[in-house]
């Protein structure tokens, strides 16, 4: 079973997961989940391939249904919390990037649907802190997987919310520049009171970011 | 920040949708290909006679139609399902009924509408008369929408499915059929000396029940598809 460290403030926990259960076909992957995310809190969730760290994300962002249990933001259930678009970020394995739209337009999109601003300079802007701006009306299928990385990314920049961001291997394909200029972004998300699950390297994780580690492991069904 | 998305969710869509759609124009274009070649094959294998031309045209054009629609249908929802997009739309927050209608108007405008536009060309070819052409242009208007709507529905609930392509077209065809029935009989009775009214209504009626239903059966089975 995953649960918090006693430091932390479980009475008003940002996001939070009581018994939950995922199932695969015929095979149950874990069971009896239980979580609390609380405000300035950077969970990184570890666990063997195929354990289920991907199926967990999405549970907690309600694009899946659990086999049991409950997925709470910020004491609401997630598939019925108000404004859920804007109080969370999910950014998927996928980079949700279409290949036949150029990088600013792509990312334009997915700001606009989110109902972030996405008017030409915010898009600029974001696509600068990555250091893709000189890409910017380039075709999503001309970028390498690191530059498609850094699009999507992008997306946080715009980003002043003290909001819940569920990240699923953000660090893959970055180089040490964009690993740097992640970390940078997290540390500036959980100081304005955010709060950050994500998967993937421990490795790349910047000391000050005080990373919690969850083991899915643990709750092998 | 916007206060909602919902209400820019259908225009982001759509507008994605005719940019994507300008920037593959060999795949764009292929349905309205199939139509023109499909309709213009049935003058050289049946022979020139009018009268036997004028009987076949509203099948054959519909027919065709019908089909073109089901060339481009199949892979509607396919791209965004397999690059994560899909999962970004249902976490917006807004209403995936709307986002479903946005998907089906878009793949209309795209391959509907010029069938419309092109129809009385083809009508000309096949001898049919001014009123015949008028009627067989509003049955298309009226009916190609029914056939983009209920297109976006097999494509949905075939989401991730091997063979989706044949299974949307043996899902929507049997659906399909009272649109066919209702759009070729109202030119058939026009050449006939008849009114197409009756004709004409019923396939109305159709579209207005096949617009309010099947968006939100989409919506869904898009949120099973991504379950």
């Amino acid at each position: 079973m995953l649960s918090a460290p006693s430091s932390f403030n479980l009475s008003e926990p940002h996001l939070a997961a009581r018994g939950l259960a995922c199932r695969r076909g015929s095979r149950l992957l874990f069971s009896k989940v239980d979580l609390a995310l609380c405000p300035s809190e950077l969970v990184w969730l570890r666990g063997r391939n195929g354990r289920g760290k991907t199926s967990l994300l999405r549970l907690l962002a309600g694009i899946a249904t659990p086999e049991a249990g409950q997925v709470l933001l910020d004491g609401s259930p997630i598939a019925a919390a108000h404004e859920r678009s804007r109080r969370m970020v999910y950014l998927g394995h996928q980079h949700a990037l279409k290949d036949d739209l150029t990088s600013a337009e792509a990312l334009e999109f997915l700001l606009r649907i989110h109902g972030r601003r996405s008017d030409r300079s915010s898009v600029a802007a974001a696509l600068d802190h990555w250091g893709m701006l000189a890409q910017a009306d380039t075709w999503v299928r001309r970028l390498s997987q690191g530059q498609r990385r850094r699009v999507a990314l992008a997306r946080l920049v715009g980003e002043q919310d003290a909001s819940l961001w569920l990240l699923d291997e953000p660090f893959d394909a970055l180089d040490a520049d964009g690993v740097e200029r992640l970390n940078a972004l997290l540390l500036q998300h959980l100081q304005r009171g955010g709060a950050v699950l994500m998967t993937g390297h421990q490795a790349a994780l910047a000391p000050a970011l005080q990373a919690r580690e969850l083991d899915l492991d643990d709750c092998a069904a | 920040m916007s206060p909602s998305p919902s209400p820019s969710l259908f225009g982001a869509l759509f507008v994605r949708d005719l940019r994507l759609a300008l920037r593959r124009r060999t795949e764009a274009l292929l349905p309205i290909g199939f139509f023109v070649v499909a309709v213009a094959l049935f003058p050289l294998g049946v022979g020139p006679e009018p009268q036997t031309l004028r009987q076949i045209a509203p099948g054959v054009i519909w027919v065709c139609a019908l089909l073109a629609a089901m060339l481009s249908v199949s892979q509607l929802y396919g791209s965004d399902f397999a690059d994560g997009t899909l999962e970004q739309l249902l976490l917006t927050g807004g209403s995936t009924t709307l986002m479903a209608t946005a998907r089906a108007t878009a793949h209309w405008t795209l391959t509907g509408l010029p069938l419309v536009v092109a129809a009385p060309l083809f009508g000309l070819m096949f001898d049919l008369s001014p009123a015949a052409l008028r009627i067989l242009a509003l049955t298309l208007l009226l009916g190609t929408p029914i056939l983009s709507l209920l297109g976006s529905l097999g494509a949905a609930l075939t989401l991730g499915l091997r063979s989706a392509g044949v299974l949307v077209i043996l899902i929507v065809l049997p659906l399909a059929i009272p649109a066919l029935i209702f759009g070729t009989g109202a030119v058939a009775a026009v050449d006939a000396g008849q009114s197409a009214g009756a004709h004409l209504s019923l396939l109305g009626a159709l579209l207005i029940v096949t617009a309010l239903g099947v968006p939100p059966a989409t919506a869904a089975a898009l949120r099973i598809a991504v379950e």
